[in-house]
């Protein structure tokens, strides 16, 4: 379980979101919305330990390791990894063949999870957007996470490729007990796949029923 | 040519060097640092005269200065771009330096254009001992962090996001950086270290998909590179750095033309 208790964020002067409180439940897909600037990538990232709380409270499970697939990736056209060998990054240096074989196997069952086996050679670079956050997911998985944070992975994405994703995200969710938290700005999204939401207004958090989303909360926003 | 101890010592010395290089180079491109390890070299060429200066080596004058250098680009801010528009302002400042540390000690000019542009003859075999001992250092600092810096260096957001400490990474990658540069200017000089550095690497982006091909590519192209030179500069006299240069773009433009054609097939 992840509980907030009166978690506090600035950046210098400026208050990101102060007074949230919140628990997201373990095996729970929830959604994560609001304006641009509202505080949802800074909130996972405190989540993550990669930024620091102001004040207040973010307790989670130390065993739940967290996969992020973070928003920004810089990939260009000649980047020059494939499919596979981008994936594995996120291995560990094993010297025991041994523990080897065990992880070409762990990435082979990623690989397959994600429908990535018949790209695996393929130069990332040269990739469609789908298949690019489709490795970026897989990349996440690798280390066996409880928590799987999608940081506006279907962005971009056309509608068909967007809800292969969610389809799979949806699995994983379901077959392997993984907490999804998914920051989007897709209502219909939002709706099919998810049952409650965070929504990040007036300088907090508030969790709500995913009947109590509206469309309008859904926008990009400028404040 | 191996009768010549001269040419003995100069081919042990850049053997080590363009392996070094050739490793070292493939993440010194994948980490969007060409322009940076151009401007160490400048820097190194000042460092290398104030060895001459004080008394000391050029070797140890520029390890001294490319270190200093590099540890504070690494302590800079992360901001890549900015940080590199910054640092090249400072070279022009080093070249300058560089020039006035060597008209204020009493060495010929000839001392002046070895720093620069490279040599082959005149190295002793105490000196390819350092150059060996250093090589081998840099290789077993690439070595120990070889996970965690090729997880930084070709997905610096996946690295931070799975928690590695790319601050310290990038420091400890800039060290053996600013030793790579170091070495490689006593073969090809200052002013073209950063061939070595990154053409072979850059090439082997056009030709191999995974972290360890790109770096056997890289450190063959490197040391083909090298050995032809050496080779060529002793049966023509022309500079060796003239011929390693030629070879590695010509090379790189070869890769980047077999790219575009397996693009469009
Ligand atoms: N490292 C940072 N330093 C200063 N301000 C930041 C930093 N990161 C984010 N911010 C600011 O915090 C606010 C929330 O940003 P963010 O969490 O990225 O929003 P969202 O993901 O909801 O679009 C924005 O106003 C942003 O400019
Ligand atoms: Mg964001």
């Amino acid at each position: 379980m992840i509980e907030a208790k009166n978690l506090e964020k600035r950046f210098g002067k400026q208050l990101v979101f102060k007074d949230v409180n919140f628990k997201i439940n373990d095996g729970e897909f929830i959604s994560l919305v609001g304006h641009n600037g509202s505080g949802k990538t800074t909130l996972v990232k405190i989540l993550m330990g990669l930024e620091k709380k102001s004040g207040g409270d973010i307790l989670i499970d130390k065993k739940q390791t967290i996969g992020y697939v973070p928003q920004f990736r810089n990939i260009d056209l000649d980047y020059p990894l494939d499919i596979e060998q981008f994936v594995r990054l996120n291995l560990k240096w094993k010297l025991s063949p041994e523990k080897r074989r065990k992880d070409n196997e762990l990435v082979n069952e990623i690989l397959e999870k994600t429908h990535l086996t018949e790209l695996k050679n393929r130069p990332l670079g040269l990739a469609s957007g789908g298949e690019k956050q489709k490795a970026y997911l897989a990349q996440s998985l690798l280390n066996d996470p409880k928590v799987l944070i999608l940081d506006e992975s279907t962005a971009s994405l056309d509608v068909e490729v967007k809800m292969q994703l969610m389809d799979l995200v949806q699995e994983l969710n379901k077959r392997f007990k993984l907490t999804v938290i998914f920051i989007t700005h897709d209502y219909e999204l939002s709706k099919k796949y998810t049952k409650r939401a965070l929504f990040f207004e007036n300088k907090t958090i508030k969790p709500i029923s995913i009947n109590d989303v509206s469309e309008d909360m859904f926008e990009l926003g400028g404040r | 040519m191996f009768g010549y101890e001269f040419m003995r010592e100069a081919f042990i010395a850049s053997t080590f060097i363009a392996i070094t290089a050739g490793i070292v180079g493939v993440f010194v491109v994948s980490r969007n640092m060409s322009f940076l390890s151009h401007t160490l070299s400048e820097i190194g060429f000042a460092g290398a005269s104030f060895g001459v200066l004080i008394g000391i080596s050029p070797l140890a004058g520029m390890i001294l200065f490319t270190m200093v250098s590099s540890v504070a680009v690494g302590s800079l801010s992360a901001e890549s771009s900015r940080r590199e528009a910054s640092i090249s302002t400072i070279s022009s400042l080093f070249i300058g330096l560089g020039i006035l540390f060597l008209s204020l000690s009493s060495q010929s000019s000839s001392y002046a254009t070895n720093i620069l542009f490279g040599s082959i003859v005149g190295i002793s075999a105490k000196e390819v001992q350092q150059l060996m001992i250093l090589a081998i250092v840099v290789i077993v600092i690439i070595l120990v962090f070889y996970k965690s810096l090729a997880f930084d260096s070709f997905d610096h957001i996946g690295a931070r996001a799975a928690g590695l400490k790319t601050r310290f990474l990038s420091v400890a990658f800039l060290i053996t950086l600013a030793l790579s540069v170091s070495i490689g200017s006593q073969i090809v000089g200052s002013m073209l270290v950063f061939v070595l550095l990154t053409l072979p690497g850059a090439t082997a982006r056009y030709l191999v998909h995974s972290v360890p091909k790109l770096i056997m590519v890289s450190v063959g192209l490197s040391l083909a590179g090298v050995w032809l030179g050496l080779y060529l500069a002793f049966v023509t006299n022309w500079p060796v750095t003239f011929f390693i240069s030629s070879f590695e773009v010509i090379v790189y433009f070869m890769g980047l033309s077999y790219k575009n054609w397996k693009l469009n097939h």
